[in-house]
């Protein structure tokens, strides 16, 4: 088994915001990144997938493929936009990174040909925080 | 004998790119999805640049914990977690383009730094896309 990586990227505004809850529970909990008027990210994409190498071609995926698949169906619905306003895939969710992660690989998961298993999807939404989501 | 000293900053905002004279299809033509209306964001690393003499009291030309306590009350606390178009005086009528915000954040320190040391601020909007005011 052997692990493929390819990196995107996309910038976007979101908040952290319960709507079950009042304003000053938000803040309570989310604090900073509860502000009404959304902040944002450059957020920066790990999408893992895996598998044998094809013995004719030795890659396990074409990843310019995997590019195209990733870019038509995440980074074209997520980049300069609004995650709370914007994203259907994300309409009803709380707009953390874990949920976007959880989000992403749902997405993708039935873009990818037979043979071609999502592994990891990793999201920065800072250089210093990070979540993995593996399925 | 000149030293210039850096320090580096962070904050994550939302903005957009638009021109209130213009109409969409023209904001849409200049500043493409930059433009969209719902905004989007950025995580803006700030370089801060600050060159003069080293004291020879201290070895300092300036005290690097003076400075980043100058820059997260005064940059960091304004703009930190926030839409830059919508919570902040200095884009209320000025396109928070970065080189707007770098000429912004030079503006707002300037008085805090000393007259003769030169101030130099580097402002990443994305990893790939800087701008730097005064340019040299």
């Amino acid at each position: 088994m052997v692990y493929l990586t390819r990196i995107e990227h996309f910038n976007a505004a979101h908040k952290l915001f319960n709507p079950a809850w009042t304003e000053a529970q938000n803040e309570a909990v989310f604090g900073k990144c509860a502000n009404k008027n959304w902040h944002g990210h450059n957020y920066e994409l790990y999408i893992t997938v895996k598998g044998e190498p094809d013995p004719d071609t030795g890659l396990v995926y074409d990843v310019k493929k995997l590019s195209e698949i990733i870019k038509d169906h995440i980074i074209e619905k997520l980049d300069h936009r609004n995650l709370n306003e914007d994203v259907a895939f994300m309409k009803g969710k709380l707009c953390s990174t874990e949920n976007l992660a959880i989000a992403i690989w749902n997405e993708l998961g039935p873009h990818l040909p037979g043979g071609v298993l999502l592994h990891c999807i990793k999201l920065y939404e800072t250089p210093r925080i990070y979540v993995e989501y593996f399925g | 004998m000149k030293v210039s000293v850096f320090r580096r900053e962070h904050f994550n905002a939302a903005h957009r790119l638009f021109n209130p004279a213009w109409d969409d299809a023209t904001n849409e033509k200049i500043f493409g999805k930059c433009s969209l209306p719902h905004y989007h964001g950025h995580n803006y690393e700030l370089e801060i640049k600050v060159t003069g003499e080293v004291d020879p009291q201290t070895g300092f030309v300036m005290d690097l914990k003076v400075l980043s306590e100058l820059v997260a009350e005064n940059v960091i606390g304004k703009f930190d977690h926030r839409n830059l178009n919508l919570d902040t005086d200095e884009f209320k009528h000025t396109n928070p383009t970065a080189e707007n915000i770098a000429i912004a954040i030079y503006n707002i320190l300037r008085p805090h730094i000393r007259s003769d040391h030169d101030l130099v601020i580097r402002l990443y909007e994305t990893p790939r896309n800087f701008v730097e005011y005064p340019s040299s």
